[in-house]
């Protein structure tokens, strides 16, 4: 019993790792008032970059690095069409996951070796191994938590810091600010577009991330929609968490072990069907949203930032 | 005092927008421990002035000394340093964060990690040595407008300003606000700090400034010493010519009951809003004004009158029809006309022409529409009826209503609604925001309906415009009304002490 709930908790802790991190990003952007629907796009095409570096050069810490990057360039493309040219944020970001999709299952069957006719898939590259911490690792059914790969291991500082840095430090209000009324931030002193720009470009490296994890340490290798809709859920996570890191882990967690789940059901052959699984975080979402906007008290605390979604036009032009 | 080298001078400053020249080589001199109004209508370059002095416009000419230094200004953050700070007439403040919060925001020089409990004591500190009474750990969305002002006061002064910018301050306060806010102005000037007020009250400007300088189209007009004029020489030189303050109306002779409502309450989230238990009746030939503090119920009422918001309790009786919990569309059938209060918002489209605008109301009925398809000839007449009749200046009927200007897009408003009224009349701020030439048509055009039989609610702010056009006037407070003063009680003093929330025994 004790067998089943620790590699129950370990597959969760695996599953909610890419999740949490492109949350704790988008908690971020949204914080700053911008939308970013492009985290699916952003993951699959982070993913892929991850991956082929991988393979190519061995080195985990540049394909890290280049996801991260390839996140990061994908958002500033969001940041320019929303905050400078002050386009639709919605239409931006699907667009962003429409073309990284597309642009990832192409580049998916033309990146890869000759030997393997281009593709890549099937192919095998370094891959984030779990590192045992000596003692903790042996408690029953916590030690999952410390049996781990170091990417996971490093969210156990980022959870508690990203939720410092928003609630406590100077440069935390004055990202809430923007997010609140952008109007009164400029007024106040603070740089509306620069803050804005800064914190989609970091959402988009934390997505980045998150898209590495998936194709070198959850489930390795590539294969086309290796998200499966993980960026979808990400915005969901977002709502459902209330814009708070704290409770993003939560979310993570239970999201996650939905997904762990679905895994050891898959493998006993149950009959509760996958589709049934992958559908319950929206649902759970939906409910959330309902829950948020049903009592004025809940609704006080669980709200969205007060200019999330529409753009900035400075007085003075 | 007058030997001493100006704390503040600015000197030609010129700022053009597309098709507006908002400050025309304009000079302004502060002594310290003055406080100077800018006194002017509505476009005359007051708040274009300042957001240039506290670096939210940058001016296309002119510079700007302090202490007789050359200063650059480029942001709020740069005036900030130099002591000179801005309170706008949208409260720059965040609802969902706390006052603390609010106070520290995008100051330059926090630590990393803010303690906002020293912040809390400071304001404590600042609060009990100006008697601006404030809970420093309340969040902003639970205090009232009064309330948010004096965070914005205390804000200012937690960040040192030393020139404190004030941009139509009273507009949101009761009488007795307006009076403590006076005392603080004159607790930081015998402080050594001076302030710069934007109104276009004169009662204000006599009773607040030592200084004052009038301003029209964007120039100077005159600086005076304010104990050396009179509120008709600075209206005189405001508007350029000679102000009629009164207005011509027939004697007060009510017909029939056009309106009855009883206990009428709404449902609603802000507790101040919401309408409780409002009884009131309104007769033909009769205006029935509504002061209030803004936010007090009065657009709740304006609006439930209308059918756009159900009433939770109640009963509505329009013309002895009941008109409870009918929509819009049967209000607007019943011969009742709305001036909203948000003529942009929800008096007009201004995408659409003036022409479109017009026949908004009238578009369903011929004959302007004939078997789904609009008349353009018969549109075309009625138009241009109302333009001529009202008139409206505007370019060509197909012009669209956000190209003009305020006054002539309430007299758009104005024409639609008055001609399509049959008995009663919802005006909000009619006048709010109006030149001194638009104020007086449209005041006039509200009496002269009265005058042929229609019962008007008038929603204002303004005393003189309640007084002067109102047969009895209701003050709303907290979302109920509060009295009813009629015929010799309608006067200045009374209408103030019942919107502070008293209302006198006798006229109960």
């Amino acid at each position: 019993m004790f067998d089943l709930v620790g590699s129950l908790l370990m597959i969760t802790l695996a599953a909610g790792t890419s999740l949490l991190y492109a949350t704790l990003g988008e908690i971020f952007t949204e914080k700053s008032g911008i939308l970013n629907l492009g985290i699916e796009g952003t993951m699959l095409m982070s993913a892929l970059t991850a991956f082929t570096v991988s393979y190519y050069s061995g080195s985990l810490i540049l394909a890290v690095f280049c996801a991260a990057l390839t996140g990061g360039l994908l958002s500033l493309i969001h940041a320019i069409i929303t905050v400078t040219l002050r386009g639709n944020q919605v239409v931006s970001g699907l667009s962003i996951t429409l073309l990284g999709t597309g642009l990832s299952s192409f580049l998916g069957q033309r990146l890869g070796p000759e030997s393997n006719g281009f593709t890549l898939f099937g192919l095998n590259a370094h891959r984030f191994h779990a590192i045992e911490i000596p003692l903790l690792s042996n408690i029953p059914f916590l030690g999952a938590f410390f049996h781990q790969d170091i990417l996971t291991y490093l969210l156990y500082f980022l959870v508690p810091a990203t939720w410092i840095f928003l609630y406590r430090s100077r440069y935390g209000l004055s990202l809430r600010a923007v997010g609140e009324n952008p109007r009164t931030a400029t007024a106040m002193g603070i740089h509306v577009m620069k803050e804005r720009y800064i914190y989609t470009v970091f959402g988009g490296i934390m997505s980045g991330i998150g898209g590495a994890h998936l194709s070198l340490a959850y489930t390795p290798g590539w294969s086309e929609n290796i998200t499966g809709g993980r960026g979808w859920i990400v915005i969901a996570l977002v709502i459902f968490a209330a814009w708070n890191p704290g409770r993003a882990m939560f979310g993570a967690l239970l999201f996650g072990g939905i997904n762990a789940i679905q895994f050891r059901l898959q493998a006993s052959g149950t009959n509760i069907p996958s589709a049934f699984l992958n559908m319950l975080p929206y649902l759970i979402t939906l409910v959330v949203l309902v829950l948020m906007n049903v009592s004025p008290r809940m609704q006080r605390r669980f709200t969205a930032p007060g200019a999330l979604g529409r753009a900035y036009v400075p007085e003075d032009k | 005092m007058n030997n001493q080298p100006p704390l503040l001078k600015m000197k030609g400053i010129v700022k053009h927008f597309p098709g507006v020249t908002a400050s025309d080589h304009v000079d302004l001199q502060l002594q310290q421990g003055d406080v100077l109004a800018l006194l002017g209508e509505n476009g005359a370059g007051k708040s274009s002035l300042m957001n240039v002095l506290v670096g939210i416009y940058q001016p296309d000419e002119g510079e700007i000394f302090l202490n007789d230094q050359l200063v650059d200004i480029h942001s709020p953050a740069d005036a900030e340093a130099l002591g000179i700070a801005m309170i706008h007439q949208e409260f720059m403040l965040i609802p969902n964060m706390t006052v603390a919060e609010n106070v520290i925001l995008g100051k330059q020089d926090l630590p990393l990690f803010p303690s906002l409990e020293e912040v809390e004591n400071k304001i404590l500190d600042i609060s009990k040595h100006y008697n601006l009474q404030v809970d420093p750990r309340a969040f902003i969305s639970s205090l009232s407008v009064g309330e948010r002002q004096r965070v914005e006061i205390l804000k200012m002064l937690y960040r040192g300003a030393k020139i404190l910018i004030l941009d139509e301050p009273t507009a949101v306060l009761t009488p007795q606000e307006s009076e403590d806010l006076n005392h603080v102005i004159r607790r930081m000037t015998s402080e050594g700090k001076s302030a710069i007020f934007i109104t276009h009250k004169m009662k204000e400007v006599m009773a607040f400034s030592n200084k004052v300088q009038v301003l029209a189209k964007g120039e100077t007009r005159a600086v005076k010493d304010t104990a050396k004029t009179t509120p008709e020489e600075l209206a005189t030189l405001m508007v350029g010519r000679q102000v009629l303050y009164n207005i011509e109306k027939e004697p007060f002779r009510p017909g029939d009951i056009v309106l009855d409502v009883k206990r009428l309450s709404t449902r609603g989230d802000r507790e101040h809003s919401r309408l409780k238990e409002i009884n009131l009746q309104i007769r033909q030939g009769e205006i029935l004004g509504i002061a209030g503090v803004a936010g007090n119920g009065q657009q709740e009422l304006a609006e439930a009158l209308t059918g756009q918001i159900p009433p939770s309790e109640g009963s509505i009786t329009i013309k002895n029809l009941d008109m409870t919990g009918k929509a819009p569309i049967s209000y607007i059938n019943n011969g009742v006309s709305y001036i909203p209060e948000d003529r942009g918002a929800m008096g007009s489209i201004g995408d659409m022409s003036v022409g479109h605008n017009l026949i908004m109301k009238g578009y369903r009925k011929a004959p302007f529409i004939n078997r789904g398809i609009l008349q353009k000839q018969s549109i075309f007449d009625f138009v241009h009826k109302l333009i001529k009749n009202f008139r409206i200046s505007t370019p060509s009927q197909e012009t669209q209503v956000k190209f003009l200007s305020g006054g002539n897009i309430q007299k758009t408003i104005l024409a639609r609604e008055i001609d399509a009224c049959d008995g009663l009349l919802i005006a909000a701020y009619p006048a709010r925001g109006l030149d001194v030439g638009a104020t007086e048509a449209v005041r006039q055009e509200i009496v002269k309906q009265r005058d042929h039989g229609t019962a008007v609610l008038l929603i204002s702010e303004e005393l003189d415009e309640l007084i002067m056009m109102s047969d009895r006037v209701g003050v709303m407070h907290s979302g109920s009304l509060l009295c009813i003063l009629e015929g010799e009680n309608i006067q200045r003093d009374k209408i103030g002490l019942v919107m502070s929330g008293v209302c006198p025994e006798e006229d109960q």
